[in-house]
């Protein structure tokens, strides 16, 4: 019973660390999909987000105030660096792509140091909130981590919503699907792009903004979910916001249940002390393991166009 | 005077006046250099920022003087990498001229410094690292280790547990070399059972998983080695996961570098220290209001490390000058100088002999959060590797 238990607790856990990998992912798959363009500061606009709410949290005094203008602040970000850089780099090759948005994540790390310091920074959470509800037993969970649950569905909801049922999303798919295409019917393609940015730098920084109280908003937060959101788009199939969503929630609970069951469930097979051993080398090798699972079965990810 | 002559008189005097304009150095007596080498970049710069701050404001306080004379530094950022902090240590002491070297933070920045540093002739002193292996029989004269030997933190919070009566512990540390090291210090003095030892990912982001096992366990306490920002997102899901009935037992986890980002979460947490900012001893206070003006954050161990350095080197320097190496070495070694910790001494092996306090996180009058000393756990403490050690 107490297995059974921990057990939920974990999953819940899980779906809640997947679902802000898939709100940091939604946006990086969606340039990488749809642009072709490998962006290795998106991770940076995510502790832009954390660092922005941050900031606004503490002048105006109110978290819902901060988050408001931490996900105006971050969208204006994105549209800037659109307009300033990446825009120069779409036709260039991959390898000049990386080694762009390189410089500029080391220039942004850099920045956000200048202006905030290196010491980690604080957000409170809203007295909303705060607290945590008893689930079973001894064990309890955070209000907050339900909060982010939700909010990431809502996202997920809407970006579905957008993407299936707008204009703006037809255009997206076409413009993923065959881009020469849709400009030649008179899209305006530059602009699409931009959008497309802007809304995954949102996305991005709305994550960071949301895991600020319960995270160190710190200089070194966006490298540790660059390579994370990396795994999940390519688990789930690079452009697929589906994927990105499934691939998620799967990296999340695989990450999340294992550390703990894994060495449990080794117990069963061998003997305890090689278990632990064995689950302590296993645990964090586990999402990469998963991602070769998942690509010797589907070359192009869960939910990946043959390419 | 012939022609020839005078031109010859006139080309050496321009040349000289030329070099007395080019080198102002030259008129002066050359000054005291003293390389600092800390990581100053990357998430842990801020480690680094408080020992720099320190060695500063004391650098200032003596009027920019050690021992009477006139006195450089010349701060590195070791940027964490051994191997670049090695290269940077040579140019330290080969090139520049630096006498003394103050660092570094990082226990494999020490290992690779160390030799180049020393092998040049110059000193060196650690306003943190205390690694085990330079503090047995790997000692080294030239190193003096101002700070603690790395194991003493942990092994002192063992103590405290068999003190406190917490029958049962858990263990939590990333899963590297360091965080074995500083469970077993732990583990080397703490009598009771040990229930389990989690450990994690280095840079982990989500704790949720450890914490529900905690939950599950519900032991007497926790004890947890989580740098950085590590221990920022522990701390706050700790407290956020209704677990703060547990008492919460740390090293180099909540200090003053990570509770402005952890404050309510990490009040009443327990980790022990040999120096606190309210440590009631001569100077202490004096030091921290200072830094505080000067700085505007409350100082953390590694400030008030670099800061005895500083003041260990100045006194050295106006006891033995510099000129022998020899006198000077003793000097270091046994000169009494302004500490902020009250009492202090080297052992055997030139790591210190102090004592070392249960410290407690509190809110100060001013708002701030920081560490406060509590209790006296032990006195005049000596490190597990000073017997081994037989360089002398």
């Amino acid at each position: 019973m107490r297995m059974a238990n921990l057990f939920l607790l974990q999953l819940l856990n899980g779906a809640q660390f997947g679902i802000l990998l898939f709100l940091v992912a939604a946006g990086l798959t969606l340039v990488f999909g749809i642009m072709d363009f490998i962006n290795l500061a998106h991770g940076v606009l995510y502790m832009l987000g954390a660092y922005l709410m941050a900031m606004f949290a503490l002048a105006t005094g109110s978290f819902w105030l901060g988050l408001l203008l931490a996900l105006g602040a971050t969208l204006a970000v994105g549209l800037v660096l659109e307009w300033a850089v990446f825009r120069r780099l779409y036709d260039r090759p991959h390898l000049d792509q990386v080694l762009a948005t390189f410089a500029l994540l080391l220039i942004l790390s850099e920045g956000v140091k200048i202006l905030w310091g290196s010491a980690p920074l604080n957000v409170a959470m809203p007295e909303l909130l705060s607290g945590s509800v008893p689930l079973a037993g001894p064990l309890r969970y955070p209000v907050y981590r339900i909060a982010i649950i939700a909010a990431g569905l809502a996202t997920a909801l809407g970006l579905w919503w957008l993407i299936t049922r707008t204009r703006a999303g037809m255009l997206l798919r076409a413009g993923a699907s065959n881009r020469p295409m849709v400009a030649a019917l008179g899209v305006d393609i530059s602009r699409l792009f931009m959008l497309v940015f802007a809304l995954g730098a949102m996305l991005a920084g709305f994550a960071g903004a949301l895991v600020s109280p319960v995270l160190s908003v710190d200089p070194g937060m966006g490298d540790q979910i660059l390579i994370l959101t990396f795994v999940v788009i390519v688990i789930g199939g690079v452009g697929s916001v589906k994927g990105a969503f499934a691939g998620a929630l799967l990296v999340g609970i695989v990450d999340t249940v294992g550390r703990i069951f894994g060495p449990i469930w080794l117990k069963l097979v061998m003997d305890p002390a090689a278990a632990a051993q064995a689950g302590r080398v296993l645990a964090p090798m586990l999402i990469y393991l998963l991602m070769a699972a998942v690509l010797s079965w589907r070359p192009n990810g869960l939910f990946g166009r043959p390419s | 005077m012939t022609d020839r002559d005078f031109r010859m008189l006139r080309s050496t005097l321009s040349a000289l006046a030329l070099a007395a304009v080019a080198l102002p150095g030259l008129a002066a007596a050359e000054p005291l250099k003293v390389g600092v080498l800390l990581t100053l970049s990357g998430p842990p710069a801020v480690l680094g920022e408080h020992a720099r701050d320190g060695a500063l404001l004391a650098l200032k306080k003596l009027g920019g003087t050690l021992g009477g004379m006139e006195a450089e530094f010349l701060v590195t950022d070791a940027e964490g990498k051994p191997d670049i902090a090695a290269q940077k240590a040579r140019r330290l002491v080969e090139s520049d001229g630096a006498e003394f070297v103050i660092g570094p933070i990082f226990s494999n920045v020490m290992a690779a410094i160390a030799g180049p540093v020393t092998e040049a002739g110059a000193f060196l002193l650690s306003p943190n690292s205390g690694p085990s292996v330079l503090a047995g029989e790997g000692c080294n004269t030239d190193i003096f280790v101002v700070s603690y030997q790395n194991d003493q933190p942990d092994q002192v919070m063992g103590e405290y547990a068999n003190g406190a009566g917490y029958g049962n512990v858990v263990l939590i540390a990333p899963n590297y070399q360091a965080g074995m090291d500083h469970l077993g210090g732990f583990k080397r003095t703490y009598e009771g059972t040990v229930t389990s030892e989690l450990l994690t990912q280095l840079g982990q982001l989500d704790y949720s998983a450890e914490l529900a096992q905690i939950a599950a366990f519900q032991p007497d306490a926790v004890y947890a080695f989580l740098p950085g920002g590590m221990g920022v997102n522990f701390v706050k899901q700790y407290a956020q996961a209704g677990l703060s009935g547990i008492p919460m037992m740390s090293s180099f986890t909540t200090d003053e570098t990570t509770l402005p980002a952890m404050q309510d979460a990490a009040l009443g947490m327990y980790s022990s220290g040999s120096w606190a900012p309210d440590l009631d001893v001569p100077g202490n206070a004096e030091f921290v209001a200072e830094f505080i003006a000067e700085y505007g954050r409350v100082p953390a161990s590694y400030a008030a490390y670099a800061y005895d350095t500083v003041m260990l080197i100045d006194a050295a320097v106006a006891a033995a000058g510099t000129e022998d190496r020899d006198a000077l070495r003793e000097a270091l070694k046994t000169v009494d100088f302004p500490t902020v910790r009250g009492k202090f001494s080297f052992g055997a092996n030139q790591f210190p002999v102090q004592d070392f306090y249960l410290t407690e996180v509190v809110q100060r009058e001013d708002g701030a959060y920081a560490t406060s000393a509590k209790e006296l756990v032990v006195a005049d403490y000596v490190d597990a590797y000073a017997g081994a050690c037989t360089a002398d």
